[in-house]
């Protein structure tokens, strides 16, 4: 689905990702865990499109296509799909005719009509149950006024409509409370499909007792230092990140 | 995508800009008692008015340029404008007799003038530099009493009536362009609606400048028996020049008891290239005198053109229980400048009044917001609510906001909201990131912005002023 190879970023002239290789195939979910500042948020983001990332070298080919040449709303359309770790509010639009504007932005790009409001709000009400929002969710402006657990919600609702193909998760459960927690895992859980891929982005534990993911990968000083499965991120709830550096310290 | 991508500057081509070829009578330019008599012999008018005139050209003498506005502007040679042009082909009430070039330039506006293919019942009178080519659907309008008709007619057919309220809300001596505008004035429209009739019709007039040079001086004067309520419309546009034109109209509305104005316009003058250089000056007194118990008037305007724009439509809120409401969305892009807002002048008892003003600045636009809220000692029991919002775009722009509150009376209830937000480059990744181009998450933001104004508009007009921010829009991301 997606393929990483040697990534390097620059942030304001200040190398971030220092090599960056991944392989994510379709139907796997893959966990990036790491310390905060180690550049997690700063790969969700290059891969997104984001504005002042720039790529010094390395290459990212999605289905075939490379990356770097689509602009955000073209890597949107082409199944791509970033949950915020802040997500931005924007007042005055409301979410239902913001969301319709994504939906058909998106169908408009494969060649398929235009859903109408009648319809869309059809399949819209069946998303919301999903993730157990109120109707009246809608009708409120993006995010401008959502406490931080219906921020996040709110997310995974537009991805479950969006119905990307890649779906990057940048901290997702930061921020949550248990119920919250178990209501966002269970929307991921149930979107999953050998034909969807996931990077989950987090440095807590937590939100992968709800899930099963493939691989998980620790993040540190720009690199992928270490990978492995659920066992590794249980290993790394134990003992916390300082043994990994250690370990890469004596290998020199 | 980078500021610099965002930045590049493909403003739209104002599709207004072209010339239309077309034999003019044009005065040559300079301001004098003979010009004035010579424009008032053209029209044919009677004397009175012809002194009225002069009067006003007098006290202008007398007067200074106000510079308390928080514009920039080169002083304008008031010499150096021609005070009247008109197209030679006199055109009369049929449309036959109106010169094909301009009825094909009031198509290629979006502004067909056939009856047959007109927007579903609206009457329009349009204006040509200085005059009324045309009005339509003046046979139905005539059936339920209303007149409508360009100004000029008016002081032949119904010269009492003019005589009557022409310079009762806005008298010459008000300021320096209403003064100027009282001696100068070529045409516009008036409005007639007797007692207890219900307008059947939208009307509507559109503003044309074309020849070069020269000033635009309307005044358009509306009066509104008892229980009569109609709905007018004005829309304005005029082609690109390196000058900056003037125009200083004057709009005077008078509401009896239990009568309704609703009087919305949609301004699209040049605005001026993307370097700032041509376009209008907009320099408008606009004001509406709610005379009778129960009055209502109510202002609603989009204005997305004009190199500056500056007028206040107000409302003199008389009668008891009458009520004033003003909906403005001002656009400010490129280099274009604004200092706009209303006045509510409560003298009634239980009168209320409405503002919501919305403003957007992009580019290197400057917006100024200037309202005035007075409630006089008679004014028992007056609310006002007053909402006052910008939007910035880019990092060169600016938004101000003045609010003047007097109140004298204290049982008054007023309310005063104002925000400040901006479109952030975040608010338009997240969009991007859905799938949404960023010339429509513009849009979709500044609609959403917008739609408490936009709702107040007539709904045919509603949807093209959203085409036209969309258009003005057109390169301000940055």
């Amino acid at each position: 689905m997606i393929e990483i190879k040697n990534l390097h970023v620059n942030v304001e002239e200040k190398e971030i990702l220092k090599g960056i290789s991944l392989e994510v195939k379709p139907g796997e979910l893959h966990v990036i865990m790491g310390r905060n500042g180690t550049g997690k948020s700063t790969l969700a983001n290059v891969l997104a499109g984001k504005d002042k990332y720039e790529v010094s070298k390395g290459s990212i080919t999605y289905e075939k296509k490379n990356l770097l040449d689509l602009s955000p709303e073209e890597r949107a359309c082409a199944g791509l799909f970033l949950s915020f770790q802040y997500p931005v509010s924007i007042p005055g639009v409301n979410m239902m005719y913001f969301l319709k504007a994504a939906v058909n932005a998106v169908r408009k790009s494969q060649g398929n009509d235009e859903m109408d409001a009648v319809d869309f709000l059809a399949m819209i009400r069946e998303k919301l149950k999903i993730m157990d929002l109120d109707e009246s969710f809608i009708h409120r402006p993006v995010n401008d006024g959502f406490s931080g657990g219906e921020k996040k919600r709110n997310e995974i609702l537009q991805m479950i409509t969006l119905e990307p193909r890649l779906a990057i998760l940048d901290e997702t459960d930061s921020g949550l409370d248990i119920d919250a927690l178990k209501i966002v895992a269970q929307g991921v859980n149930d979107y999953r499909s050998p034909d969807r891929s996931f990077i989950l982005i987090t440095h807590y534990q937590r939100i992968l007792n709800y899930m099963q993911p493939d691989f998980v990968h620790v993040l540190m000083n720009g690199k992928l230092v270490k990978s492995g499965t659920m066992e590794l991120a249980k290993e790394l709830e134990k003992k916390g990140y300082s043994w990994i550096e250690e370990e890469l310290a004596e290998a020199g | 995508m980078s500021n610099e991508a965002i930045k590049k500057t493909i403003a739209e081509d104002y599709k207004y800009g072209f010339e239309t070829n077309v034999e003019q009578d044009t005065f040559s330019p300079g301001l004098d008692e003979k010009v004035i008599k010579r424009l008032s012999e053209i029209k044919n008018e009677p004397k009175w008015l012809l002194n009225w005139r002069l009067k006003a050209y007098r006290h202008w003498l007398k007067m200074k340029e106000p510079t308390w506005s928080n514009i920039q502007y080169d002083p304008i040679d008031y010499q150096a404008i021609s005070y009247y042009s008109a197209p030679r082909k006199k055109s009369a009430g049929s449309l036959d007799e109106v010169d094909p070039e301009i009825l094909e330039t009031y198509t290629k506006l979006g502004i067909p003038l056939d009856e047959q293919k007109m927007m579903e019942g609206v009457a329009v009178d349009a204006v040509f530099d200085s005059v009324s080519v045309a009005t339509t659907f003046k046979e139905s309008l005539k059936k339920a009493g209303v007149i409508f008709c360009p100004f000029s007619e008016a002081v032949q057919d119904h010269p009492e009536l003019v005589k009557k309220y022409l310079g009762s809300v806005v008298p010459a001596t008000d300021n320096f362009y209403a003064a100027l505008n009282s001696a100068v004035f070529s045409d516009g429209s008036f409005v007639y609606i007797p007692k207890g009739v219900r307008c059947p019709m939208e009307l509507s007039t559109y503003f044309r400048i074309n020849a070069a040079n020269t000033g635009q001086f309307e005044r358009t004067l509306i009066v509104a028996e008892e229980s009569s309520h109609v709905s007018y419309l004005e829309g304005c546009t005029a082609p690109m020049r390196d000058e900056n034109q003037l125009h200083a109209a004057i709009v005077e509305l008078v509401a009896l008891e239990n009568a309704e104005i609703k009087y919305s316009t949609v301004q699209n003058w040049y605005p001026g290239d993307k370097n700032g250089k041509g376009g209008i000056y907009n320099f408008v007194t606009k004001r509406g005198a709610c005379r009778g118990d129960k009055s209502k008037i109510s202002w609603t305007q989009v204005e997305t053109g004009s190199a500056i724009t500056w007028k206040y439509p107000s409302c003199i809120l008389q009668g008891n229980d009458s009520i004033g409401e003003f909906y403005s969305v001002a656009l400010t892009n490129n280099f274009q400048q604004a200092d706009t807002g209303t006045k509510m002048i409560h003298l009634g008892k239980n009168t209320k009044s409405t503002i919501i003003s919305k403003g957007i600045s992009a580019g290197n636009g400057q917006q100024t917001y200037r309202g005035e809220v007075k409630i006089m000692k008679s004014a028992d029991n007056a609310r006002n609510y007053s909402q006052c919002d910008s939007i910035l775009i880019g990092q060169d722009c600016g938004a101000h906001t003045f609010p003047y509150i007097d109140v004298r009376n204290p049982s008054a209830q007023m309310e005063h909201e104002a925000t400040t937000s901006n479109i952030g480059e975040d608010q338009l990744f997240y969009c991007n990131q859905r799938g949404i181009k960023t010339e429509d998450a513009v849009s979709l933001i500044v609609n959403g912005f917008c739609k408490e104004v936009f709702k107040e508009l007539p709904m045919e007009f509603a949807v093209e002023a959203q085409k036209l921010m969309e258009v003005s829009l057109e390169g301000a991301v940055g």
